[in-house]
């Protein structure tokens, strides 16, 4: 399959893995990480991707304290099938 | 070309397998926790300079000191604030390896201080991180030395008060008043521009140990939710309005652009040399060749006890040297009370054809057992099918197990005969070697010449290794 180049950064929020701290919804330069309103099975309100203006910028990814909870994928990110992971 | 993903980097175990809990993959932190951050700062940086490989981690006592659940690295586990002293050996035996000591303020302020003072002062080439969260976090937020003044702990519910518990201990500004550290930083986690320059300033450190250039601190204001009792966010604030009029950020010390690399030299004693520098190898030329002797004997963990006075230590020092000179692979450690003569004392003695991984003898195959309390102490542990050797002239009891070699010997009679009770150790040791004939007499004879200092005591100790040889030797099962 060919390779893909991703064209919009986008960021994602591992539900099972965030312990729900919120130091990336505050650190979030364009405000696009929020909590949920569900809570996941360890019963912490996980922060989510609002879906639209991430820039790919990172800061979350630093600022969260969690080795895995979020992943930021930048643009020009290569990529096989349909959607990043 | 700048990576197009942030992720977990490879430096963490991709699950946590060392973590009893059920949940591999989420770490033991409490929600907002500082150490989470740095941890993603180091491994990020071990990454980025393919240095994990040859990484040791070094975890000290406190929150972190699970820090080998997660990081692929090599890890220790040291003592409460001796993680230094242990980076220091490591580093000194591995001086390729790149060791980063990891410690909380608890750790490395109160009762680490000695370690961490001494190994800047030495400039090792080790890096260090230190998390000042001014509390003791995992026993649940006691004053630590880095507790700033007037801060309410559980230990200072009324504030801490410098007249009565001392000022809060500054850390980077006592480390880098010291001529050798060459990088010392306080950095804080508190928003996007601070968690960069912490992020660099652990890269930095990390670098200049890959690069030789010696001693690197980074102090990291990290904030301890749990232990503040705030909330996540609130807590990067408090370290922001509160701790950092205490704790000013800054780069204390940098002379990372000044010093020369410096790698010390590699010890290039031999071994002859080191064995001629601690006098284990008698002036000879002779060659000692081993003996042939029955395989249940082989590889004997000896375990020689008595009081002291009796020569308990020189009997094992003496099998270890006669090892040595048969080219065994040997170890002798020796473990006793206070008192020269009369306390209890023991050694512990291996005398391998493997390399020997501990100089500690738990379970003895060889018991030498010089009076009644080493036998009555000793005699349960050792190993099913193992030997019991006991001077029957001092222990009137007998050997209760079945299921081991016995040696009866009445070995302080037998040196009172030869006209000194003190050589009563030497004719044990023979009748261990002539018993199971692990060694040549010759052997034993030369191990005298440097374990006998008294040269007019030489021989009558040489007479006791033939009596003690001879007899251990007449009582070897056919």
């Amino acid at each position: 399959m060919q390779k893909k180049k991703l064209e919009k950064p986008f960021v994602k929020v591992v539900p099972e893995l965030c312990k729900g701290c919120g130091i990336c919804i505050e650190a979030c330069p364009p405000e696009v990480l929020k909590f949920h309103d569900k809570f996941n099975t360890k019963g912490y309100h996980f922060a989510y991707y609002l879906g639209d203006d991430c820039r790919g910028c990172g800061v979350c990814f630093y600022a969260c304290p969690e080795p895995e909870a979020i992943i930021v994928y930048k643009k020009g990110y290569e990529y096989e099938g349909e959607e990043v992971a | 070309m700048a990576s197009k993903v942030l992720q977990k980097p490879a430096s963490f175990y991709d699950t946590y397998e060392r973590n009893p809990s059920t949940d591999k993959k989420m770490p033991h932190y409490c929600p907002g926790c500082g150490h989470g951050n740095v941890h993603k700062f180091i491994a990020e940086a071990l990454d980025n300079y393919e240095l994990a490989d040859r990484t040791i981690f070094i975890s000290p006592v406190g929150c972190s000191v699970f820090g080998y659940y997660y990081f692929d690295t090599g890890n220790i586990q040291a003592a409460h604030g001796r993680a230094p002293a242990v980076a220091t050996g490591i580093k000194r035996a591995h001086p390729h390896s790149i060791v980063i000591s990891y410690q909380g303020d608890g750790d490395l302020a109160a009762i680490g201080t000695a370690e961490i003072l001494h190994a800047a002062n030495r400039g090792e080439n080790i890096t260090v991180f230190f998390i000042n969260n001014a509390i003791y976090g995992m026993t649940g937020g006691q004053m630590a030395p880095t507790t700033l003044e007037t801060q309410k702990t559980t230990t200072t519910p009324t504030g801490r008060n410098a007249r009565n518990e001392g000022y809060p201990v500054k850390v980077a500004e006592l480390i880098s008043q010291l001529e050798a550290p060459v990088y010392v930083e306080r950095v804080a986690l508190f928003d996007n521009k601070h968690r960069s320059r912490a992020r660099m300033a652990v890269r930095k450190a990390i670098k200049n140990q890959a690069d030789h250039l010696g001693f690197s601190l980074v102090e990291i204001l990290s904030p301890c939710p749990s232990g503040w009792k705030m909330d996540p966010v609130d807590s990067l604030h408090w370290i922001k309005d509160v701790m950092m009029n205490q704790f000013p950020l800054g780069v204390y010390k940098d002379n990372t652009k000044e010093v020369e690399p410096y790698e010390a030299p590699k010890m290039q004693l031999s071994d002859e040399e080191i064995k001629q520098a601690i006098e284990i190898i008698p002036d000879t030329e002779k060659e000692f060749k081993k003996t042939e002797y029955a395989e249940r004997y082989a590889n004997p963990e000896i375990k020689v006890a008595g009081f002291g006075g009796q020569g308990v230590l020189l009997l094992g020092a003496a099998l270890a040297q006669a090892g040595l000179l048969e080219n065994y692979n040997v170890s002798w450690l020796p473990s006793y009370g206070p008192e020269m003569r009369g306390g209890t004392a023991n050694c512990h003695v291996n005398v391998r054809n493997i390399p020997v991984g501990s100089p500690v003898v738990n379970d003895p195959t060889v018991l030498i057992a010089l009076n009644r309390p080493s036998l009555e102490k000793f005699e349960p542990v050792v190993v099913k099918n193992g030997l019991i050797i006991y001077d029957t002239s001092l222990i009137d009891i007998e050997v209760q197990r079945d299921d081991v070699e016995v040696l009866a010997i009445p070995a302080t009679e037998m040196a009172d005969k030869l006209g000194n009770t003190r050589t009563a150790n030497m004719i044990a040791m023979a009748a261990f070697a002539g018993y199971t004939g692990i060694f040549n007499r010759e052997t034993l004879k030369e191990t005298l010449k440097t374990a006998i200092k008294r040269k007019k005591l030489l021989a009558i100790n040489e007479k006791a290794v033939d009596e003690g040889y001879e007899f251990g030797k007449s009582k070897r099962p056919s």
